[in-house]
């Protein structure tokens, strides 16, 4: 190796070593924090002097007032996350055939609609969509939290999946309706066969955007029993004295599905979603 | 593009048609119906709410109000372009086909990926100034107590941009990735031929090339960070004494913390005049589609 590659190859090392401590920081803070016994936690220590477990046993055991429901609100936010993924892969695929393949009129004006709905913020719609659910009587029930977040999920994913849907080759829907296919047909038979790299990609952008919820989770629902972990977590806020420790091992818990849902579907994600940003 | 597609259209048989066009319709409705009943109703409501002249003459006489403005106009300034142009840059190293490069971007796409609530939080505890992890090294190595990180207005500032270009900075260098990797690779060839530089290289190719890409990330990230809640919200709070609240978490703070719920919309409201041009154009090159 020349001088010169090796000066290049020792740049290439010093920025990836910069972004790996600027990326683990905070979330080593977190693990260490979680294995630090509850003695040590204002000593500010890099490594707990006698790491345990014991904010992980109280987590499992629901062995703390802020915790007394913590397996119900896990399931919570996995139902909460399963159900929005599940509904925004029905309504963006069925809208995107519509759309992109069978060419409904009006198509592309709803198309449009979606597409500006991806640009409103959710935050500047948290005080109508409260006032909205409260009249439809869904105030306090994981419903509201679950259309809400479909609501905020499914502009992306049609906008995506259009992309996707209009450079599958039209003659194959072409044959199959010349072999005499209903429409019902083709998007069951042609359509979501085709589709299924990039229904993956949505089914699982919809489920993290879910799952990491805080602010609607936090608004919509009260209830002990029906708050996802997200909205127990922000509980921890509410005083001084919270147990941080347990409070980093409840964070350890939430954090670690999402990332190994990302890292299963990884290769679905990256060229999924990005494509329907890039296009830009 | 949508020429072609409508001459296709028009092509069909006339009873074919009109079949495909309930069908149509009838796999439609499930988003149309969601679009009228959680879309336009909370969008027409609020806009009714924010109709009252009062909330906006309590708004402008309330300090918090005018300092939450400033605050907002710091926020995206700073930390979108800071986080666009890190990403930009970025991206040229992960555009690099070494090994360790590739393990490397597994792990710096975590923080996107994770939920913001531990994260955040960790970040929090870490900047305590009395018992986190940073003042306590500081401690250690200096003998002299760190600054009070979250307790003031501008270092508070400064950690939610911090915090904010750490959370989403993966997925715009993911996106700027994705850009540059759609160069042509002779462009680069024919600029080693000619024998430019790194920089020149750079100047000239990769640049103009990604030069739409660039804008369109800054302006939809612009929107996006607009209603960022909770690099604010879980962070500082907003405080100390809402010195750091930005529009995204005054209008929640007047809404459900002081029962305002006028006030707290009509927050929201008074960033359409700056948002509505953004969506404007923001649409006018998302549907454009054709650029690089």
């Amino acid at each position: 190796m020349s001088l010169r590659k090796i000066l290049a190859e020792s740049r290439l090392v010093l920025i990836g070593v910069i972004i790996f401590v600027w990326t683990l920081i905070p979330i080593y803070h977190l693990f260490v924090m979680s294995i630090t016994p509850r003695v040590e936690t204002f000593a500010g220590a890099i490594w707990p002097s006698r790491p345990t477990l014991e904010n992980y046993e109280t987590v499992v055991k629901q062995g703390h007032y802020y915790l007394e429901h913590f397996w119900q609100q896990l399931w919570n936010s996995a139902f909460v996350a399963v159900m929005v993924s599940l509904i925004t892969l029905t309504i963006a695929a069925t809208a995107t055939f519509a759309i992109s393949r069978l060419r409904v009129r009006g198509g592309r004006l709803v198309s449009n609609m979606a597409l500006a709905t991806y640009l409103i913020p959710p935050a500047f719609l948290a005080i109508p969509m409260y006032k909205v659910m409260g009249v439809y009587g869904l105030l306090n029930t994981q419903w509201s939290l679950i259309l809400t977040m479909v609501t905020f999920a499914s502009p992306y994913a049609i906008w995506v999946l259009k992309q996707y849907a209009d450079k599958l080759p039209y003659e194959l829907d072409e044959a199959a309706r010349i072999d005499g296919a209903s429409p019902l047909q083709i998007f069951r038979l042609i359509y979501l066969p085709l589709m299924a790299p990039s229904l993956v990609a949505i089914g699982t952008y919809a489920l993290l955007l879910a799952w990491n919820e805080y602010l609607y989770a936090f608004l919509l629902l009260s209830a002990d029993k029906d708050i996802t972990l997200a909205v127990a977590l922000g509980h921890f806020l509410t005083t001084d004295d919270a147990p941080f420790n347990v409070l980093m091992a409840t964070g350890a818990v939430y954090a670690l599905p999402p990332a190994a849902v990302y890292y299963a579907f990884r290769r679905y994600m990256v060229s999924g979603l990005t494509a329907g940003a890039v296009k830009s | 593009m949508v020429a072609v597609l409508d001459v296709q259209a028009g092509e069909k048989a006339p009873g074919r048609l009109s079949q495909e066009a309930v069908w149509g319709l009838i796999f439609l409705v499930p988003y149309i119906v969601l679009f009228l009943t959680l879309v336009i109703y909370p969008v027409g409501y609020g806009l009714i709410l924010g109709t009252n002249p009062k909330s906006y003459v309590r708004l402008w006489t309330d300090p918090v109000f005018v300092r939450t403005i400033v605050n907002t106009a710091i926020f995206l300034g700073v930390a979108v372009n800071i986080k666009l142009f890190l990403a930009l840059l970025l991206s040229g190293f992960f555009v690099h086909e070494q090994r360790w490069i590739r393990w490397l971007s597994v792990i710096f796409i975590l923080p996107w990926a994770i939920p913001s609530i531990p994260t955040i939080l960790s970040f929090r505890w870490m900047l305590n100034a009395e018992w986190g992890m940073i003042n306590s090294l500081i401690f250690r190595f200096t003998l002299e107590d760190g600054p009070n990180w979250l307790l003031d207005r501008w270092s508070g500032l400064g950690m939610i941009c911090l915090v904010h270009i750490w959370k989403y900075l993966p997925f715009w260098t993911l996106i700027m990735l994705a850009g540059r990797l759609a160069i042509p690779k002779d462009l680069y060839e024919s600029a080693d031929v000619d024998g430019a530089s790194g920089l020149q290289k750079f100047r000239y190719v990769t640049f103009p090339s990604m030069r739409n890409l660039y804008i369109t990330c800054t302006l939809l990230s612009t929107i996006m960070s607009l209603g960022d809640f909770n690099s604010i919200y879980l962070l500082t709070g907003g405080g100390p004494a809402d010195a750091t609240q930005t529009l995204a978490t005054l209008g929640i703070r007047y809404a459900f913390g002081m029962s305002e719920v006028e006030v707290g919309v009509s927050t929201v409201v008074v960033a359409l005049p700056v948002m509505l041009p953004l969506l404007v154009v923001m649409l006018r090159r998302m549907k454009k589609g054709d650029q690089p």
